[in-house]
């Protein structure tokens, strides 16, 4: 074994036992939502459901109490947002900010910043937006050319982010940007700030249109913006080491397999009334892929707890896993003879439809299926 | 892992390097039983590895017994070691006296092909009822499997009586060949990586070229996903072999998958070189294209899957896999 034997994860009763309550809540909470909607995943955005799911003390788990967490395990935070996502729920709201944004702050912030900003996160009411990629700077994160020039009291920042989830929406987003140096330099001399987007001045949101005539995107045009010093996450300079350990939490998730799960149950619903051969072959070779990935998912979640950065781990459970997702409406339609219509009547066929415009999306969002597998390899020892 | 496994492991990882060179290997391939390894073997206790202490065994978790498994498949050992293991179990728990030397596990309809058949000396035979310790058999047909190794058709006399054991037996034995499958994918990544940074072509090795390291990159995701799968199967089979079905179709459909995908891209990676008789790739990838299909293929395992998915419907479904 070349080292990337998965843990088993471990039995946890405690998060058996929450499994139950947070069904019981979803099925009341998610009653009128339609398979359609339900089809957002973690694109569904509701302000209202967050703070619910807040005040549930479902955010923020993992986090020391004096800062609004509940300190639980991660495997009890692994089981609310699994649920979640199983079911549909808009969890946009809180998604960014209670799977990374929040432990980035935990692990690099300032005292100010956490006792600021971590309650309100655990309480669902910030949204937070990623400023990592750029005009020219995709999957190559190095390259990034927006840069914050120290001033007094604090620094002065030019550039634009591009692709932005949910900007729009945002309260705050954690900027990654280069503080000093060149472009030369790559990774040395980048950091991450944390920009208020009600206060900060010069900060200018445009949306980007997706391909499915949905509104996720966004461009972020910062033009002379000040933000304070205290703004700085971390250490000045230590930008890319962050960002990279943020990316363990960011790729491993279940949201990494989970994308297509609406498609999955009502491809089983329409199966059912007439299942056949081949029907119960995909639907075997389906749910052996879940399984796994969901196993695998699981031992990320376990070597996360005992404190690990595991990035070639979360490397492959998201490759696989948004292989699984992407494959799913070309397996739909091979089984189920429909013509996709986001507006029919069919649960099925909207569903599909839906699916089928985001799937590509699946193997570019959180690091490209290439730069995935190059860390993998990187992993093995040959790069 | 437990002083007790680690000591078993290592001396086994041992003499198995020490005794299973190729040349043992290309032997067992001409039908010589590897009577020696097998003797080693059984001193060191291998096939009791998996009964209780008060059935005869010495002791070992389980879980760790079942890893034993996953080494004999990265090594491609041509015994059937994880076959006479799960049977010794199978026996212990029906109270039936152990196995004398190598066993077969035999499912209902399962003699046809059975793994080095001619030299097994006990074989435990499922019936509507139970299983059936049996060492009176015939060899009725001889034949090879793909890597070229002993898959005997045997004749029993119906057995009187059979004992109940929890599970089925072609359960048991599609664990052991989900565990072999995951320890030899293991092997097959290994001589893929050392190949490519080893051969050079247009000057350079060819791990530096992107073209290889994304396809290293999907060998390796289908290795990992294999090692899981395999993992899950064992530990559904520990806690209950009553009720590791699921967990098993699972593995053995998800596996066979992963055979295929990786054999493909380690015999692609290793070009020419490793479609010859002389290299030492096809010995794990023969074998592995047959592991996967026996004891119930992609079919068997994937409808019986699929037909869980279909009764528990659009609501039951995520509940069935969450208690996987």
């Amino acid at each position: 074994m070349i080292g990337f034997r998965f843990p088993s994860p471990p039995p946890s009763p405690a998060a058996e036992a929450l499994r139950a309550e947070v069904r019981a809540f979803l099925a009341e909470a998610l009653a009128t939502r339609s398979p359609a909607a339900r089809a957002e995943s973690w694109s569904g955005f509701d302000r209202d459901f967050s703070r619910a799911i807040g005040a549930k003390g479902w955010l923020g788990m993992t986090w020391p109490k004096r800062y609004g967490g509940h300190e639980r395990s991660a495997f009890e935070r692994y089981v609310v947002i699994e649920e979640m996502l199983a079911a549909g729920a808009p969890v946009a709201a809180h998604w960014i900010a209670d799977r990374q944004s929040g432990p980035t702050l935990l692990k690099f912030g300032t005292e100010e910043q956490k006792a600021t900003i971590l309650p309100r996160i655990a309480a669902g009411e910030l949204v937070f937006c990623i400023g990592m990629s750029e005009p020219d700077s995709g999957s190559d994160l190095a390259a990034t050319r927006t840069r914050a020039t120290p001033v007094d009291g604090g620094w002065r920042v030019t550039g634009t982010k591009l692709w932005t989830t949910g900007a729009h929406h945002a309260d705050y987003m954690i900027l990654f940007c280069r503080t000093s140096g060149t472009n030369s330099d790559r990774q040395a001399g980048t950091s991450q700030l944390l920009v208020d987007l009600h206060a900060t001045e010069g900060v200018t949101i445009r949306p980007i249109i997706d391909l499915a005539g949905q509104h996720h995107f966004n461009e972020v045009h910062f033009e002379n913006a000040f933000l304070p010093a205290a703004a700085l996450i971390g250490a000045e300079g230590g930008g890319w080491d962050q960002v990279m350990s943020e990316l363990a939490f960011e790729r491993s998730g279940p949201e990494r397999f989970l994308s297509s799960m609406q498609l999955l149950l009502e491809l089983i619903a329409v199966l059912r009334e007439a299942p056949g051969d081949a029907a119960r072959l995909a639907l075997g070779r389906l749910t052996a892929h879940l399984v796994v990935l969901r196993r695998l998912s699981r031992g990320v979640a376990a070597l996360l707890e005992t404190g690990e950065n595991p990035a070639v781990h979360a490397a492959i459970v998201k490759d696989l896993g948004a292989t699984f997702e992407q494959d799913l409406p070309e397996i739909a339609r091979a089984l189920v003879d429909a013509e996709p219509d986001r507006a029919s009547t069919s649960d099925f066929v909207a569903v599909l439809a839906h699916t089928m415009l985001n799937a590509p999306s699946f193997s570019l969002r959180g690091g490209t299926r290439e730069i995935l597998r190059g860390i993998i390899a990187r992993g093995l020892g040959v790069r | 892992m437990s002083e007790i496994a680690t000591m078993l492991t290592d001396a086994i990882e041992r003499l198995l390097e020490a005794r299973l060179d190729d040349s043992a290997m290309h032997a067992a391939r001409t039908g010589i039983w590897p009577s020696d390894l097998w003797r080693a073997l059984e001193e060191q206790g291998v096939p009791l590895a998996l009964v209780p202490e008060d059935a005869g065994g010495f002791g070992v978790d389980p879980r760790e017994a079942l890893d034993l498994i996953r080494l004999f498949g990265r090594h491609a050992v041509p015994l059937p070691l994880g076959e006479t293991m799960l049977a010794n179990a199978a026996l212990a728990r029906a109270g039936l006296p152990l196995a004398d030397g190598p066993a077969a596990l035999v499912p209902i309809d399962g003699a046809a092909r059975i793994a080095w058949g001619r030299n097994c000396r006990t074989f435990v035979v499922e019936t509507a009822t139970g299983i059936a310790r049996i060492t009176d058999a015939t060899l009725e047909h001889e034949a090879i499997d793909l890597a070229g190794l002993p898959r005997d058709a045997m004749r029993f006399h119906a057995p009187e009586r059979a004992a109940p054991i929890p599970g089925k037996l072609i359960e048991h034995g599609a664990l052991v060949r989900a565990l072999q499958c995951a320890g030899a994918l293991d092997r097959v990544l290994e001589l893929t990586v050392a190949h490519v940074a080893e051969r050079v072509q247009f000057g350079r090795p060819l791990s530096k070229f992107q073209a290889i390291q994304q396809e290293l990159a999907k060998l390796a995701g289908e290795v990992v996903a294999a090692s899981a799968a395999a993992d899950l199967a064992a530990d559904a089979f520990i806690a209950d072999p009553a009720d590791a079905t699921f967990a098993i179709a699972v593995a053995r459909v998800r596996i066979g998958e992963a055979v295929g995908r990786a054999n493909g891209i380690a015999h692609q990676l290793h070009g020419a070189i490793g479609f010859t008789a002389e290299h030492r790739l096809h010995l794990f990838t023969t074998s592995l294209w047959t592991w996967r299909d026996e004891f119930g293929g992609a079919a068997h395992w994937a409808t019986r899957l699929g037909d869980r998915a279909l009764a528990a419907g659009k609501e039951g479904f995520w509940p069935m896999v969450t208690a996987a």
